[in-house]
């Protein structure tokens, strides 16, 4: 039977994951926002992150803060160059075409990293070090900077959506694009902006989940259902609601582990997507589905 | 070499009933499943676990997933049906996930990722394997015959004009007074049984399943097919599938010839050629090499030449 401190550890776990998940997802929404479609594309970008950032740390021998940036800004070109040649090109011709075209790019663009790593495990550098104990709750210092990682990006995210001049232009095409376009912002660059915003995080999400345990050219793909997850039960487009979706599902992938083995975590990201759909549709925070 | 061929002609009629099945869902209807492979692979744990561990016959097993295939697909796509067709993409692909990781991890009832072994075949052990080979080709060629029938059947029925007229306009099949909801979960399901029926041929004919058998690039292959054969055409479809077949056979041949490349080197340049390829035909050739004909029907001569009066 389980303890309150087990619920307690679970739930601090919970918090921490949710927190590294809402990079990625924030991401996710804020491209369906502003291009509105759901970018599959988004696995490998994180997967593509997470080697960016393991070559920087692990080749070149750089500290976790220049590899984080690293893994950022070279998933992010990656996004802007891949969206340019490649999606931006199916997007008239509807959503679910342009959706089927990211699935193909993402199976493309992961076998690049495939080609090039092999499929072995590989763990970052980092320096071991003991978990801290908070009575009966234990943290790793890792962790916490990972943390800190997450949410100052974020800080610095919702800095640029509520107080730039192009974070307000964002926030104005997501909001009405024929609006946006009279008042004479360009939507083609605010597209290519959010690509390189968005899969930037999803770099840098995977990189972050991939500092926790080990990564492999299938990080991304694997982590991609609680990306998802974590936005659909939020409101896909809304930014806040990745933030509070991805605490829900990272809260609710540990506390699950009270009833399931730790397998089928993923599979809870699932069942809130039912869930949110079947009795929300637009997620807590989101505008309507339909 | 015979056998090999008698092999790659098996799994082509495997995927070319997979092709129908999608045709129905994303041809006919115009809905998306990026999860077939999802589908698939309950068809093919449905029947093999029931023939192994409940001593069912094949028949029976297949019967029962394509039942199960049908409810499950009806399921899916109804949570889905009043939003728009991008939460089916999420739906269906998680959808596919979630059950490769049930089945690596519900290690009682499909023993993990060791995957099920020793499912029956017809008369596996009484025949010679090329003899064998030669039987399931067959099998799967009255099948295939038999899907493709239905689907003709099917795309000339009414059942099928509302489809393809909810596909270019729900709005205006809604106002014709269709029942939009239902049309939609029902090609969903005839698609999705389609899907698990090939899953069940592919358990018996091979004897052996395994979670990893079932990555979403099986669903790239088969979206590859259908477009190589044209949207909403059924002899494209099955076309289509033996051109994807052909393809992924002769790329095992070439890509090791190429110098210096490592075997995980070659399933990734097989791999990336795949997705490439889907990309390429989905741009250039979103209506398939082979479109689909739609009847002309002949428009009264006048109509033709109405000219509106200031």
């Amino acid at each position: 039977m389980a303890s309150l401190a087990d619920v307690g550890q679970l739930a601090v776990n919970g918090v921490m994951a949710g927190t590294i998940l809402a990079v990625p997802a924030i991401g996710l929404t804020a491209i369906y926002a502003v291009l509105r479609f759901p970018n599959f594309a988004l696995a490998s970008h994180a997967t593509i992150g997470a080697f960016a950032g393991y070559v920087a740390n692990v080749r070149l021998g750089l500290t976790l803060l220049p590899s984080v940036l690293i893994a950022f800004v070279v998933a992010g070109a990656v996004g802007v160059a891949t969206d340019e040649a490649v999606l931006k090109r199916f997007r008239p011709a509807g959503y679910i075409t342009t959706a089927i075209a990211s699935i193909a790019l993402t199976i493309a663009l992961e076998n690049i990293v495939r080609f090039s790593f092999g499929n072995e495990l590989r763990g970052y550098d980092l320096p071991i070090q003991r978990d801290w104990r908070l009575g009966a709750i234990r943290v790793g210092p890792q962790q916490v900077q990972n943390l800190a990682i997450a949410v100052v990006t974020m800080g610095a995210l919702f800095a640029f959506l509520a107080f730039t001049r192009t974070g307000k232009a964002m926030r104005a095409v997501a909001d009405n694009p024929m609006l946006a376009s009279i008042k004479g912002i360009n939507a083609e660059a605010i597209g290519r902006i959010v690509s390189f915003v968005g899969m930037g995080l999803a770099g840098l999400g995977g990189m972050l989940i991939g500092l926790d345990t080990t990564i492999d050219p299938l990080t991304g793909f694997r982590s991609i259902l609680s990306v998802f997850a974590a936005a659909v039960v939020g409101g896909l487009g809304s930014i806040p609601g990745a933030v509070v979706g991805a605490l829900t599902v990272g809260v609710g992938e540990e506390l699950c582990l009270l009833f399931l083995s730790p397998d089928y975590r993923s599979a809870v990201g699932f069942v809130a997507i039912l869930l949110v759909l079947t009795l929300r549709p637009r997620g807590i925070l989101g505008q309507r589905a339909y | 070499m015979e056998n090999y061929v008698l092999a790659m002609a098996v799994s082509a009629g495997i995927y070319a009933l997979m092709a129908l099945g999608v045709n129905v869902i994303w041809g006919f209807a115009g809905m998306v499943n990026l999860g077939l492979v999802g589908f698939f692979a309950v068809g093919a744990y449905v029947s093999a676990l029931l023939t192994l561990k409940a001593g069912w016959a094949m028949a029976g097993g297949m019967a029962a997933a394509m039942l199960v295939t049908a409810l499950v697909g009806a399921g899916v796509s109804l949570i889905t049906v009043r939003l728009r067709g991008d939460y089916l993409a999420i739906v269906t692909l998680g959808f596919a996930e979630t059950i490769r990781i049930v089945a690596s991890n519900a290690i009682r009832l499909t023993n993990g990722t060791d995957g099920l072994s020793g499912i029956p075949g017809p008369y596996r052990g009484a025949l010679s394997p090329e003899a064998f080979n030669l039987l399931y080709l067959a099998i799967v060629a009255v099948i295939v015959v038999a899907a493709y029938g239905i689907s003709e059947r099917l795309r000339a029925s009414p059942l099928g004009r509302v489809l393809r007229a909810i596909r270019d306009d729900e709005q205006v099949a809604a106002v014709a007074g269709k029942h939009v909801m239902l049309f939609k979960v029902k090609a969903f399901a005839i698609g999705s049984a389609a899907l698990g029926l090939a899953g069940a041929l592919y358990a018996h004919y091979t004897s052996y399943i395994a979670p990893d058998i079932f990555v979403p690039l099986l669903t790239l292959y088969i979206k590859l097919a259908l477009l190589a054969g044209g949207l909403g055409n059924n002899r494209g479809a099955i076309i289509g599938a033996f051109a994807v077949v052909f393809l992924l056979e002769s790329t095992r041949f070439v890509i090791p010839l190429i110098p210096g490349i490592s075997p995980v080197q070659g399933a990734a340049t097989r791999e990336f050629l795949v997705a490439t390829l889907l990309l390429v035909m989905l741009r250039y050739r979103p209506a398939g090499l082979l479109p689909e004909r739609l009847t002309q029907y002949p428009v009264p001569p006048s109509a033709g030449n109405y000219q509106p009066t200031a």
